[in-house]
């Protein structure tokens, strides 16, 4: 037993050693940068509940905003949430079928071909549009020919954003449905329609409403793609003339000089983000129970 | 003759039946209408660049290159350039993309790499997905009502006893580029790290047995093998983030001061295409200043079909089957 | 004029088969883009009579079931080169529907599959889409019955057809393919996924079935093709252009084919089998 010139490697912890050190400053790191991620998200929540709460009443949601000569006067906006659904459901009108019935072609009636790629490729790119790009094209096609600004073209607008979320999204839900499922419909003698309305789109719904909820909830916070295709207003609902939105409201009131306005600018806010909170938590719980 | 109506008329009892007139027509129109909602997202993003590139034209003999070069956009004397604002959308998106870019790929190493307990990773990954979702424009008076405030003091220390470095040349006396970039890098922070979480979990799990059979530590195993493994993806995820950060709008033109000025320092106001687009276009003289802004957003958007095109190419390269925004 | 042509070339045809033929698949080659999968192997199913696909994995023979109702339709690439000829047309003509097809020829799968509704609506799947416009309670429970599957669901029917056990979902798909009575039913392995008892549950329900359909099974288990099948078709690979092509090399009736094969390749393989 005399091995003498044999050294027993060092096994137990060195918390010292450099490379250790090395790992802990590290691991240090990391978890500040990730708890800093998370400071704006608190601090936007407790302002909004800080500041919008103060004047969160039942009345916001039915009143029209206080008049030009009035800015202190109390009112709410139930015309600008009136607008934002209405512009949202025009964008969905839209967005929703294009998006799914293009999202069946790609991913179960010719996922290869030369036009599949193109359009996914198309798709991609517009998911990176910019949102005021959406806007430009709207005033150019709709305000300019129609000669005034009308919440359709708002809408319009917003369906730009919406058609490539929900198109890509329903692709991957619709990819997703097993295989057995899709053979079984079609060794039953269904013609390709059939066995997507009847047995592979029912399967694929609730990814597929997960992208919808998802693409309504971005629409619905969106403000540039609005600025100048739906304008703003202080009157109720009138498609055909400009249209108040909560989203162009937040802006507008933003930098009023009227401390009332800009109080009803942080409730407005505090509406506008609960709403796409609950639409995000919808659409993560619907995507939680898909179906097989 | 051998055809459909055959195979529903052969002898023998079954209950099948080929295909009805009306289900045929159902199939056909429904493949029909599948067909043409593809072309038309093809033609609508034609469309999109057609009829922005169309209204810009006009503008295009008055303004020429030039306007790509002039700091000036003056609308009583109709001189209009764009050169501040193009440097304003990328610094602003560079700046912004060097901190939400850091703090991203951060985010992704510490949700993938079972740093945490599985609860913890979900709560990190809805707030960081619950980030994204929070409109720009709230952000925008969030900015305007907190963020400036907050940092005022600091800006203004730096500008005291740094200011011979040109980022700090100057006070920050309200808004500027350094709350927009704030913002600007919270909002692309989820993209990159969403892109990025993607790459790192396309790393075949051998990978990392055989790192850590080597012998490494955690760090040394995610910074000598995962991150030069996950490069192309976490590329790929940079790419979009800034490309995402080139077309925002709505943080910018609320926070970042709209002034058309050439500038390095952070506390500077300063303004970007997109902003100048929300801020002017609404009062815009119909004529050439229309137009000009037309040209101005026909800029952005060749920019950003570059950046977002490169982007998603590099992406898909790197990543298979993680191409996701 | 070609149209008459056709007609004669599948009345000479017809007139060919020997009546006890219900369908004669003669795939001379099946490609999948460029990869030869399957050559010369002409295997005619006899009417009311099981007849049993065999062969070592990779030799083709569900590729062959499948073609008989163009399921391989579906599979990017896919291309066939022969004829299935079936009371007297090619299902593989142009003008072939072969939405048509799958109707009069029904398959049950290797998995079970059964749609995410409840059990009636599974079976009536078919029913309805063949519009079928008698008593929809009594033909379901007619094919349930058929399926050996009434007893124990008779109670349940609103129940999702997912939440029975895999042999019970197993025949609850055969349940929905017979309810229709297609005219051939294809079963592609239709025992791998399940257990034992399962097994010869189904193994029973077949032998019950050719009373009444034509049966055609998949199947790597040699003893349930000498259990369940009249006529055996056995296949092999064949490897030596390099690609690993499938082929027909013997079919008869199972006794013989088992007893006293006729080709060395079928005694090395039962030998190997069963020793």
């Amino acid at each position: 037993m005399s091995q003498t010139g044999l050294q027993l490697p060092q096994l137990e912890r060195q918390p010292m050693e450099p490379r250790a050190l090395k790992s802990i400053i590290l691991s240090a790191i990391t978890i500040a940068c990730a708890i800093t991620a998370c400071i704006p998200l608190f601090s936007v929540l407790i302002l909004l509940i800080y500041r919008g709460g103060k004047r969160l009443t039942l009345e916001l949601f039915y009143t029209l905003p206080p008049g030009a000569f009035d800015a202190h006067g109390v009112g709410g906006f139930g015309n600008a949430i009136l607008g934002t659904a209405f512009m949202v459901g025009i964008a969905g009108l839209i967005s929703i079928p294009f998006g799914i019935l293009a999202a069946v072609y790609l991913a179960e009636l010719d996922p290869h071909s030369k036009i599949s790629e193109t359009a996914r490729f198309c798709a991609k790119t517009m998911t990176g549009l910019p949102s005021i790009i959406a806007g430009v094209f709207a005033y150019a096609v709709v305000v300019l020919v129609m000669g005034h600004y009308s919440s359709w073209a708002g809408g319009i607008a917003l369906s730009l954003l919406m058609i490539p979320t929900v198109m890509l999204t329903a692709e991957e839900a619709i990819k997703m449905v097993p295989n057995p499922m899709r053979e079984a419909a079609y060794g039953m003698g269904c013609t390709p329609a059939q066995s997507l309305v009847k047995v592979i789109l029912p399967v694929a719904m609730p990814g597929i409403i997960t992208g919808v909820v998802l693409a309504v909830a971005r629409a619905a916070g969106e403000t540039a793609p609005l600025l100048f295709t739906a304008l703003f207003s202080e009157s109720w609902l009138s498609p055909n003339n400009p249209t108040a939105s909560l989203a162009v409201l937040i802006y507008n009131w933003s930098s009023s000089p009227y401390e009332n306005l800009i109080e009803l600018a942080w409730a407005a806010s505090l509406i506008l983000v609960v709403l796409v909170f609950v639409l995000n938590i919808i659409s993560r719980s619907m995507g939680g129970k898909t179906k097989l | 003759m051998a055809d459909n109506e055959f195979l529903g008329n052969v002898g023998g009892r079954t209950l099948s039946k080929p295909p009805t007139p009306g289900d045929i027509f159902f199939d056909k129109s429904f493949r029909f209408l599948t067909r043409a909602f593809t072309w038309a997202t093809i033609f609508l993003l034609a469309f999109i660049v057609y009829k922005i590139g169309g209204k810009a034209l006009p503008a295009f003999p008055d303004l020429g290159i030039k306007f790509l070069f002039t700091s000036v956009w003056n609308s009583s004397e109709n001189v209009y350039g764009i050169l501040p604002q193009i440097w304003g959308t990328i610094y602003s998106s560079f700046l912004a993309l060097i901190l939400g870019g850091f703090f991203g790929i951060t985010i992704a190493i510490f949700i993938t790499q079972d740093f945490l307990p599985y609860k913890v990773e979900f709560a990190l990954k809805n707030i960081i997905e619950l980030l994204a979702a929070i409109p720009s424009v709230v952000y925008g008076l969030w900015g305007i009502y907190v963020l400036v405030p907050l940092i005022r003091p600091l800006a203004n220390f730096l500008h005291e006893y740094l200011g011979w470095i040109p980022f700090f040349s100057t006070r920050l006396s309200g808004l500027g580029l350094l709350p927009a970039v704030l913002v600007l890098s919270i909002m692309i922070l989820p993209t990159v790290a969403a892109i990025s979480q993607d790459a790192f979990k396309a790393i075949p799990h051998k990978t990392k047995e055989a790192a850590f059979g080597m012998g490494t530590t955690r760090w040394e195993a995610i910074l000598r093998v995962m991150l030069p493994t996950a490069s192309g993806g976490i590329f790929g995820a940079l790419v979009l983030g800034f490309g995402r950060a080139l077309g925002e709008t709505m943080a910018l033109a609320m926070l970042v001061g709209s002034m058309s000025t050439l500038t390095l320092s952070f506390f500077a106001p300063a303004d970007t295409i997109a902003a100048l687009l929300a801020n002017t276009f609404p009062e815009a003289n119909v004529g050439l200043e229309t137009g000009a802004l037309m040209y101005a957003a026909c800029v952005l958007l060749l920019i950003t079909l570059i950046v977002n095109i490169a982007g998603a190419v590099i992406v898909t390269k790197a990543t298979p089957g993680g191409d996701r925004r | 004029m070609e149209a008459l042509k056709e007609v004669d070339a599948n009345e000479a045809y017809e007139n060919d088969l020997p009546a006890d033929v219900a369908l004669d698949c003669r795939a001379h080659q099946i490609f999948y883009s460029d990869f030869l999968a399957v050559r010369d192997s002409h295997v005619p199913i006899k009417r009311n009579q099981i007849t049993g696909f065999i062969g070592p994995s990779g030799c083709g023979k569900s590729t062959v079931l499948k073609s008989i109702n163009r399921m391989n339709d579906l599979i990017r690439g896919f291309r066939f080169v022969g004829d299935v000829h079936f009371h007297g047309i090619n299902i593989y003509d142009k003008n072939i529907d072969p939405v048509s097809v799958r109707r009069n020829i029904g398959m049950v799968f290797q998995q079970p599959n059964p749609f995410s509704m409840s059990i009636f609506d599974n079976v009536a799947f078919g029913l309805r889409l063949n519009r079928y416009k008698g008593n929809m309670h009594e033909k379901v429970e007619k094919a349930l019955r058929s399926a050996a599957l009434w007893k124990e669901v008779k109670d349940k029917l609103k129940n999702n057809g997912l939440s029975l056990s895999g042999g019970q979902q197993q025949r609850l798909c055969i349940a929905r393919a017979i309810a229709t009575e297609p005219r051939v039913l294809l079963m592609d392995e239709p025992c791998s996924a399940l257990d034992p008892i399962a097994t010869r549950q189904i193994e029973e329900l077949m032998v019950e079935l050719k009373k009444q359909f034509t049966v055609a099974i998949v199947t790597h288990n040699m003893q349930q093709a000498v259990r369940v099948a009249d006529q055996t078709a056995f296949f092999a690979v064949d490897i030596s252009k390099g690609g690993r092509t499938g082929y027909l090399v013997e079919m008869g009736p199972t006794k013989e084919v088992f007893e006293n094969p006729q080709e060395e390749l079928t005694k090395e393989y039962l030998h190997g089998e069963f020793s």
